[in-house]
């Protein structure tokens, strides 16, 4: 019978009841008496001089309370970038100042120029069309391939030119020439990698606050890490003393990486509430997200496969074109780097391999992490090239997969490109892939579409991923300027229920369901005796929040650890009143017993002689129960997993229809299944996304061409087949105390890559031979690509 | 976006080439022109409400009209900005070609545009500039040649708002 209760059971999202309900307490939610409303008067041109800003009509108008430029944040720092990257040449990456508003220069559609404040939104908005801004255009820089030509237009006019570093990872070039020289075969796959946006339900929102009494200022926002705003804002930004700041990211609606960064309208909406006296107010509109939210991916990327005369894998070579946008968003330079170039190896034990990457600005919106951040990169390339090869070489890309696979004996197996993975299966997680999949009965279904006139194909992935971010040691030497530890204070209440205060945020993951479960599993106790605490940092202790699929990983492990610290407290209380040796007491169910006695106290007792310490040793203990512990992992963890898509082209539109999907991934041990499978779920749908449908577009003149829902395609529930998805092929973590490894970014990684290759087996089997298609594989591009 | 045409205009050249540098007509001819000042010497200045796709917006910019050879060849062009809408801008380099029955104008439009409009619209601004151009030029046809000649020359116009009686012609015929 499956668990009702701890770790392994699935119990329903206790956070869902007031979501569903619309009972949830969003950023856009809080209004605070007094409060005027803040409208960004933004660049409707890619790059160009400021020459001037006149808001002299407009600050008379209706309702304007204040209007503020550069020249009112001269005072205050630019957004800081939290990752430095070394080149190859050993110099630091080249860091241009992010201005909070625009400073003498616009270099995308969509930065901010003024801040208008007034009463409404409405008279805000009537307030910026008065402001007359003289602008001289300059050329747009929006093509990576010139970007780096001599004589291109400069985005920062203080450097040489628009790279921001050349950056090389693993093997040496001797390395890599002697592999391919002596390479049977070579594959060659030139690739682009679409960028995206992230597009959470709930753009962003910002409310400052500030109170003259205490000179405390607060800010409300949809951040996925309250303590890492609060430490950039005020220490780099504002100069705000962090007892004197508080932040709190409250009822989030999804951030897929693009509520990590610390955004200008944060800073401006803090200071500007000190400046008017008056709570400030801005939320997003759609439309403003599109240009004002970190886009993700947008690589350009030539890759080499080397293979010897037995079709192991000897050599891969990668050089990439990674766009920066405008300015360097707060993870920006390490997504191409150290979430990239670290997963090169993929699963596979290609002893040479060598990436090299350049970043590139552009006149665009700045690019950062989106879900997978760096690793469906990575992935999407291994994962086509090696189909590629096999479809060169006439073997079944199953067959090579398999055979190239660092086999469950090596581990634990240290790759050319730094990392080392701890523990895995491949063979096991693509065998069960293969098996839920029913890649045997394919060629039968395959007969079947032919009959209906449509191609069929199956595509195969296998990723692996980093992630658990990260152990604080390693990624400082990598140039990171934080630590990425975790955070949790357990209290146990006098009554013996508990609040867990942690570190990491929740928007969607589904902290408030898992977490307890993994407490009351540790203490014996009903899940609903414990509450979870996140999102303020007036109330949580210092910690760094939730990407990177790092929250049960990281944030779990710091929970188990202050859980451990109050277990060991309450026995120390329990052999006091049970008048037994500490090393006796044992802990079962909520009951601390003595061992080979029948003498027993419940847990209640316990928390309440803590607080009421009327019979209390106070000589050895201090009342009161409540820990905090901070957890810094040794490693990253290891997710692996086999993706198996099927689809179906029409021939005569070239539309691709998924219809199945499968995922057999190995996360180690599971807390909350359903969870776990909402969480592929929803990384799935959003890889799909990738490969069929979503695509940001820019013209020539850096005007963004996909900036609503009408020309930026999200998926749909009928873009989306039911997925069979399964983890129970497990090898648990072998560093983190609950065994776990990260899942939230692994259906993104491993999907877009499953797609692609069972849309090119399709063609394949309908007679075309096309090596490789572009995402999004629209019917457009798909039937351009069967027709010539 | 790019596009051209050609339109012969039963009047001389010398005609169309003063028409064409009267304000008067091109506020009757730029399609959705409010207002319309200055000289073709020293710039126009012009208000022009125009909705594209879902954006509404009222364009307020400058018009200039340069490398004039009299009366033959010259360019417009101008550029208005909608406040929260974006921008639009374009030139139009006109030529003006003695044939028998008049004067052959032809014109090659160049159209950009930013902001929200291309944000919202760029799917449909290649449609909507080439429409504006069709107007512009059909409704200075008209302004030169009068009315009545008009209806019968349109059916040869390259124009987008006749295409739909050519269609409905087509389909019956």
């Amino acid at each position: 019978m499956p668990k009702d209760n701890g770790i392994g059971a699935a119990p329903k999202r206790r956070e869902d009841l007031r979501f569903l309900t619309g009972k949830g307490r969003y950023t856009d939610d809080i209004n605070i008496a007094g409060q005027a409303h803040a409208y960004f008067l933004r660049s409707d041109v890619a790059h160009g001089t400021i020459n001037s800003i006149d808001t002299a009509a407009a600050a008379g108008m209706d309702g304007v309370v204040s209007i503020l430029t550069a020249a009112d944040f001269e005072a205050a720092g630019g957004i800081p970038c939290g990752w430095c990257v070394t080149d190859r040449h050993g110099q630091p990456m080249k860091e241009p100042k992010h201005p909070i508003l625009a400073e003498g220069k616009v270099r995308h559609v969509g930065d901010p120029i003024a801040m208008i404040i007034a009463d409404t939104l409405e008279q805000a908005r009537d307030a910026a069309e008065a402001i007359n801004v003289d602008i001289t255009e300059l050329p747009a820089v929006v093509d990576m391939s010139t970007a780096l030509d001599a004589g291109a237009t400069k985005v920062h006019d203080e450097f040489d030119d628009n790279l921001c570093y050349d950056w090389t990872f693993g093997s040496d070039d001797a390395a890599v020439e002697e592999a391919f020289s002596k390479a049977a075969h070579i594959t060659t796959l030139e690739l682009v990698n679409n960028r995206l946006v992230a597009n959470p339900m709930e753009p962003r929102v910002a409310v400052g606050d500030y109170t003259s009494h205490n000179d405390e200022s607060t800010l409300y926002t949809t951040s996925q890490n309250p303590h890492v705003i609060r430490l950039l804002m005020g220490a780099f930004v504002l100069g705000i003393p962090e007892h004197k700041l508080r932040v709190v990211a409250p009822d989030v609606g999804g951030g897929f990486g693009a509520k990590i960064y610390h955004y200008a309208e944060e800073a401006a909406c803090t200071l500007a509430a000190k400046l008017c006296g008056r709570p400030v107010k801005w939320t997003s509109s759609r439309s403003e997200a599109f240009m004002s939210d970190a886009h993700g991916r947008d690589h350009i990327t030539k890759m080499e496969l080397a293979l010897d005369a037995d079709n192991n894998f000897i050599g891969i070579r990668t050089d990439t074109l990674a766009n920066m946008g405008a300015y360097l968003s707060t993870f920006a330079p390490s997504i191409p780097t150290y979430l990239h170039g670290t997963l090169m190896a993929g699963n596979y034990k290609t002893p040479v391999v060598q990436v090299n990457v350049k970043s590139i600005f552009t006149t665009t919106v700045p690019v950062d992490a989106y879900r997978g951040a760096g690793r469906p990169e990575a992935t999407f390339q291994l994962e086509r090239i090696v189909d590629m090869a096999a479809r060169e070489l006439g073997v079944s890309p199953i067959d090579l997969r398999n055979q190239n696979f660092i086999s469950k004996d090596m581990f634990p197996y240290a790759t050319p490109v730094a990392v080392e993975y701890d523990t895995g299966d491949y063979h096991a997680t693509l065998a069960k892939g293969a098996d839920l999949a029913d890649v045997a009965g394919f060629d039968a279904r395959a007969a079947a579409s032919a009959a209906n006139g449509k191609l069929r194909g199956l595509g195969v992935a296998h990723f692996i991923e980093a992630c658990g971010i990260a152990p604080s040691a390693l990624v400082g030497q990598l140039g990171a300027r934080a630590g990425l530890y975790e955070s949790a204070t357990v209290r146990v209440n006098a009554t013996g229920g508990l609040v867990v205060m942690t570190g990491s945020h929740s928007h969607g993951q589904g902290h408030e369901t898992t977490f307890p479960q993994v407490v009351a599993e540790m203490i014996g106790i009903d899940e609903s005796m414990v509450e979870i605490v996140h999102g303020d940092t007036a109330n949580t202790p210092m910690g760094m929040g939730t990407y990177g699929s790092r929250s049960l990983a990281v944030g779990g492990s710091a929970i188990v650890r202050a859980t451990e610290k109050i277990i060991n407290k309450a026995k120390k209380i329990a052999a006091h009143l049970m008048e037994a040796a500490e090393g006796d007491i044992e802990l079962k169910d909520g009951t601390f017993s003595v061992a080979g006695t029948d003498k027993s106290i419940a847990w209640g007792d316990v928390a309440l002689t803590a607080y009421v310490p009327h019979n209390y040793p106070l000589e050895d203990l201090e009342p009161g129960l409540e820990e905090t512990a901070f957890y810094d992992p040794a490693n990253f963890t290891y997710p692996a997993g086999a993706y198996i898509c099927e689809v179906e082209v029409d021939p005569d539109t070239g539309k691709v229809d998924v219809l199945n999907f499968t995922a057999a991934d190995d996360f180690g041990n599971v807390v909350n299944p359903m969870i776990v499978a909402g969480q592929v779920h929803g990384g799935i749908v959003q890889g799909i996304g990738q490969a069929l449908l979503e695509n940001c577009s820019y013209d020539e003149n850096g005007q963004l061409l996909s900036a609503s829902f009408m020309d930026y395609t999200m998926p749909r529930a009928d873009d989306i087949p039911f997925m069979t998805v399964d983890h129970s092929c497990v090898t648990p973590c072998t560093h983190n105390p609950l065994g776990v490894k990260g899942c939230g970014e692994a259906g993104a990684i491993g999907s877009p890559p499953a797609v692609v290759n069972a849309v090119l087996d399709a063609l394949h089997r309908g007679g075309h031979n096309v090596p490789h298609i572009d995402m999004p594989l629209t019917p457009s591009r798909v039937w351009s690509a069967m027709n010539g | 976006m790019q596009m051209s045409g050609t339109r012969t205009i039963a009047a001389d050249q010398a005609t169309v080439w003063a028409a064409i540098l009267d304000p008067e007509v091109l506020k009757a001819c730029i399609p959705g022109c409010q207002e319309i000042s200055g000289s073709a010497d020293e710039g126009f200045e012009a208000t022009v409400v125009q909705k594209v796709g879902p954006v509404k917006a009222t364009f307020k910019g400058a018009v200039e009209v340069s490398d004039r050879v009299e009366p033959e060849s010259l360019t417009i062009s101008g550029e208005g900005k909608g406040g929260a809408a974006g921008f639009a801008k374009g030139g139009a380099n006109v030529t003006m070609t003695a044939v028998e029955g008049g004067t052959e104008l032809s014109y090659e439009v160049e159209a950009k545009v930013g902001g929200k409009l291309a944000q919202l619209g760029s799917r449909i601004i290649d449609g909507f500039a080439k429409k504006m151009a069709d107007q512009f030029f059909e409704k200075f046809q008209i302004t030169v040649e009068g009315p009545e000649e008009a209806e019968q020359t349109g059916e040869d116009s390259t124009d987008g708002g006749e295409e739909k009686k050519g269609w409905f012609g087509r389909l019956r015929g």
